[in-house]
């Protein structure tokens, strides 16, 4: 009887604690994507470093790491998000729409489409290039094997699929200007399929498409196939510092996409969570410039580059950037036409 | 007056072993819960699609090819086990030697390994610049990122389903019998075919649909070593993940239903096969 009554005891004494606990930290939760582990390790030390300063309170960050399409699905059935920080709009706005967690313009709410830092695509190769490989074009050259993820199951993918796309396009039109000019329509027409040809010659080089980034990452490093690695620049950088920079080395081609992995708060999460000042300081604090001086370190390239160490900007080469909605009118229709069932994507593996 | 007797057909009398009705209750609750329920929001899901789209989805060419790849890979895995695994059972259950339980004990590894584990670690043994994907490769076979690799990630996570099956109906099968049977004149051959065979068929049987079962719908493992290329080497379960991808729930349930048909057809075929030849063996 004595014993019962004390576990009683103990099992009220911890709940009363922890209800305790509970009211002291308020928490909030970062639904993010793979290779941004180490940029939020320590952005995160520094946010509650600054919210204590400002606030006098302290909070933790939970992280939650994971391909950015499932990470998107976690949080549409209930993984309870505060932030969302993924690598495609697409998936956010897959949120907004499926779940109405928040308004479907949450990208116009925060500066530069709500990407505080933004990468690219670039190429990355055995050391001393023995390929030769300078841009888009070398890759059909005979012989050379390409390695990059399988786009309809991942979202960075999906932007190597477009940089090349709009690599050819541009190549044929000589800038994106006469996109939009009905003028010029058989002209884009005539560039259009040129491109299709292009990607679908790029494709027929791949031996492997792996369900993931990390993946195609690994069959290129560890299993050593393939000539050429088609990834983002900061996870190409985070390849050549983990695997030795006297393996590999980076290719920046003449032209590629501005991969913009945009962040936003889950409104009706935080508020029913009672987060969202701390939610809104988090993002708020990305574009701050220690916020922007952690994402240059962490290999991404800052919306404000005043702020960043330039020894670190000094990392990344100038080239020219297009964006998703000036050459595919987004990621709405891109995903549509490209890598939606019965898209162009999928096209070119009939036989 | 004629008097009514009322039966109450659900009144049952006590059976002898107490706790019918609990056990029950309890079976049924937990079923419910962790296998019916999950499985008939699949079919709800996918009741939100009409026939035609139904149709649409499964019939695809790439869905096609995909069925062939994943019901083919793993009825020549399950079939590879049958046989192997077959004599790996009947070693460990008829001989004794040093190191038999640490050999008892890796069969259960593909069991206990996450499967992502399993599929990187074979994928590093299979490629091209793997211990065995080397030599292979000089033979001119391609054994990872082709269908021949696919079957032998099957075959791994297979094993112990058919291991495990047959172990006990092969202990059960003592070593007297097969001496009466040798005694009555019996030869080796028509030992095992008559005495042996019929014995074990029905574990042989279970576990070659447990192994088919759990292959169909593997992904971790096979995702790794396939190289998911269209129309090749795609596996069913990573076009359901593909149609998750694109926020397309109800045709991925679709996918899954067809699956989940071609597993219980299996699974109810080799029931068939048994209660036939448990028939025809009395």
């Amino acid at each position: 009887m004595k014993a019962r009554r004390m576990i009683l005891a103990t099992v009220l004494g911890l709940t009363a604690g922890a209800g305790v606990a509970a009211a002291q930290t308020r928490t909030i939760l970062n639904v993010s994507y793979d290779p941004t582990r180490e940029l939020y390790k320590e952005f995160n030390e520094q946010f509650v470093r600054h919210w204590h300063q400002e606030t006098g309170e302290t909070v933790e960050i939970q992280m939650s790491h994971g391909g950015a399409g499932k990470q998107a699905r976690a949080v549409i059935d209930g993984l309870e998000a505060d932030v969302v920080t993924l690598a495609l709009a697409y998936d956010i706005d897959a949120i907004s729409e499926e779940a109405g967690l928040m308004p479907e313009d949450w990208q116009a709410r925060l500066p530069n489409d709500s990407a505080p830092y933004t990468s690219t695509i670039v190429f990355l190769v055995r050391k001393g290039n023995p390929k030769d490989i300078t841009d888009w074009d070398d890759l059909l050259a005979p012989g050379i094997e390409v390695i990059t993820p399988n786009p309809k199951t991942s979202g960075g993918a999906r932007w190597n699929y477009l940089a090349a796309w709009g690599f050819a396009l541009q190549r044929e039109l000589g800038g994106f200007e006469k996109l939009g000019d009905p003028a010029a329509a058989a002209e884009v027409g005539r560039a259009e399929s040129k491109a299709r040809e292009f990607v679908t010659a790029l494709y027929r080089k791949v031996p492997v498409l792996d369900t993931g980034a990390r993946g195609s990452t690994t069959t290129f490093v560890q299993r050593g196939i393939g000539d050429v690695l088609l990834a983002w620049e900061n996870e190409a950088f985070l390849a050549v510092e983990e695997l030795g920079p006297d393996k590999f080395e980076i290719v920046v081609p003449s032209v590629s996409i501005l991969a913009q992995p945009p962040v936003t708060v889950i409104d009706k999460v935080a508020d029913r969570r009672g987060t969202r000042d701390i939610a809104e300081g988090y993002l708020e604090y990305l574009y701050s410039p220690t916020g922007q001086r952690l994402a240059a370190k962490h290999f991404y390239r800052p919306y404000d580059r005043s702020s960043a160490d330039p020894d670190d900007l000094g990392r990344f080469p100038a080239l020219s950037l297009f964006t998703i909605d000036e050459v595919f009118g987004g990621w709405q229709k891109a995903q549509a036409e490209h890598f939606n069932d019965g898209g162009l994507f999928d096209s070119m593996y009939k036989p | 007056m004629a008097r009514i007797k009322i039966v109450n057909p659900f009144k049952r009398r006590p059976g002898r072993i107490p706790g019918f009705g609990l056990t029950l209750g309890v079976t049924v609750s937990y079923l419910s819960l962790v296998v019916l329920i999950p499985l008939l929001g699949l079919v709800i899901k996918t009741a939100e699609l009409s026939w035609g789209q139904f149709w649409g989805t499964i019939s695809n060419d790439r869905v096609l090819a995909s069925f062939g790849l994943s019901v083919g890979g793993s009825l020549v895995a399950a079939t590879v086990n049958l046989v192997f695994g077959f004599v790996v059972a009947w070693v460990l259950v008829r001989y004794s030697f040093p190191g038999r339980r640490i050999v008892d004990a890796l069969v259960d590894l593909p069991f206990a390994m996450p499967t992502a584990v399993s599929g990187i670690a074979l994928t590093a043994l299979y490629a091209r610049t793997g211990w065995l994907g080397g030599p292979l490769d000089a033979l001119g076979v391609k054994a990872a990122f082709s269908r021949l690799g696919v079957v032998i990630a099957l075959i791994f996570i297979g094993l112990p389903f058919v291991v495990r099956t047959l172990q006990p109906a092969l202990a059960d099968l003592e070593s007297e019998i097969e001496e009466a049977a040798a005694s009555l004149g019996a030869g080796r051959v028509q030992t095992i075919r008559r005495v042996i065979v019929p014995a074990v068929l029905p574990a042989v049987l279970t576990g070659f649909a447990l192994a088919f079962a759990r292959a169909v719908g593997e992904y971790g493992s096979v995702v790794f070593i396939s190289g998911n290329m269209p129309m090749r080497t795609e596996i069913t379960p990573l076009l359901i993940i593909t149609k998750l991808e694109q926020y397309d729930t109800a045709g991925a349930t679709a996918i899954a239903v067809v699956l989940l048909g071609f597993s219980f057809l299996m699974l109810l075929a080799v029931n068939m096969l048994q209660l036939w030849s448990t028939a025809r063996s009395r």
